[in-house]
């Protein structure tokens, strides 16, 4: 695939995407407003491609469809986090020994590093404060769960394995 | 009927008591950054099961023989849900960062609470 295809593939799934969007918070289906769907989502489509769509279409699929098994174990997580915090917080002692943590992955694209840096806010005891080329800086609310990205790296993993970075 | 009233009953009762750990959380944790662990936390899954409650509640009760503009209203709940997935560690993580690099020290055990 040449780079002028590329870009016009990326036109094309965020006009494809933005419109979809329009009609579904409209709602309404007469010619003026889709009309003035189809123009908009064209105008930002040209202007902002580039945000949504920034590598070529191949591996794209496998992607998209790894990445949809990992959100239904990220969700499982958030739920066990949920319960993690209920714990410490309604616990009489409150079991909460709070550290930072520094650790490096091999992730580099922004997105990796995105979903990467929201799963760990998401997941138990975690909250990620900052990120350098690569640098995860981590605030634990206790030993375990900072090991849990220390020592057994399971959301490293995944997410390298979605994003097939290693 | 009855059977939707229950299980949007308790979507919206699971929320709520998530909502209410996280205020108690808040509350009760020693400093910034643990209340924000409560907070960032409790709040995603409390807001996003109290609105799935509402989205069940829309999609049995209001939208059999509605208008297609009603119809697309537990879509737009759907957007919500997934808005807020990620919008809500995203500005946990922007407060996190900001107090951090203003020099906010984090509690250690053993220390007063602040």
């Amino acid at each position: 695939m040449n780079a002028k295809s590329g870009k016009g593939f990326g036109i094309l799934v965020t006009f494809c995407a933005l419109f979809l969007f329009w009609l579904l918070l409209s709602g309404i289906f007469d010619a003026l407003h889709v009309g003035a769907g189809i123009i908009c989502s064209a105008i930002i489509a040209l202007i902002s491609h580039d945000l949504l769509v920034k590598e070529k279409g191949d591996k794209m699929l496998s992607k998209s469809f790894k990445f949809v098994i990992y959100l239904g174990w990220e969700l499982w997580q958030i739920v066990l986090a949920n319960f993690d915090v209920a714990y410490r917080v309604l616990h009489p002692k409150m079991p909460i020994d709070p550290l930072i943590i520094e650790f490096d992955t091999s992730l580099r694209s922004d997105f990796a590093l995105v979903t990467l840096a929201n799963s760990i806010t998401l997941t138990p005891g975690t909250i990620t404060i900052d990120i350098k080329d690569g640098k995860f800086l981590v605030h634990a609310i206790a030993k375990k769960p900072a090991d849990a990205l220390l020592v057994d790296k399971t959301m490293q993993n995944k997410v390298a394995d979605v994003f097939m970075e290693w | 009927m009855v059977l939707i009233d229950v299980i949007v009953t308790l979507f919206l009762a699971a929320g709520i008591f998530f909502m209410l750990t996280g205020v108690i959380g808040l509350l009760r944790f020693p400093d910034f950054y643990t209340r924000l662990h409560a907070t960032g936390k409790c709040d995603t899954l409390g807001e996003v099961l109290i609105i799935a409650g509402l989205l069940l509640y829309h999609l049995f009760v209001y939208s059999p023989g509605a208008e297609l503009s009603v119809k697309l209203v537990p879509v737009k709940l759907l957007f919500l849900i997934i808005f807020i997935f990620l919008a809500n560690p995203t500005a946990t993580h922007a407060i996190m960062k900001a107090a951090y690099k203003t020099g906010v020290k984090p509690w250690k055990l053993g220390e007063e609470r602040r």
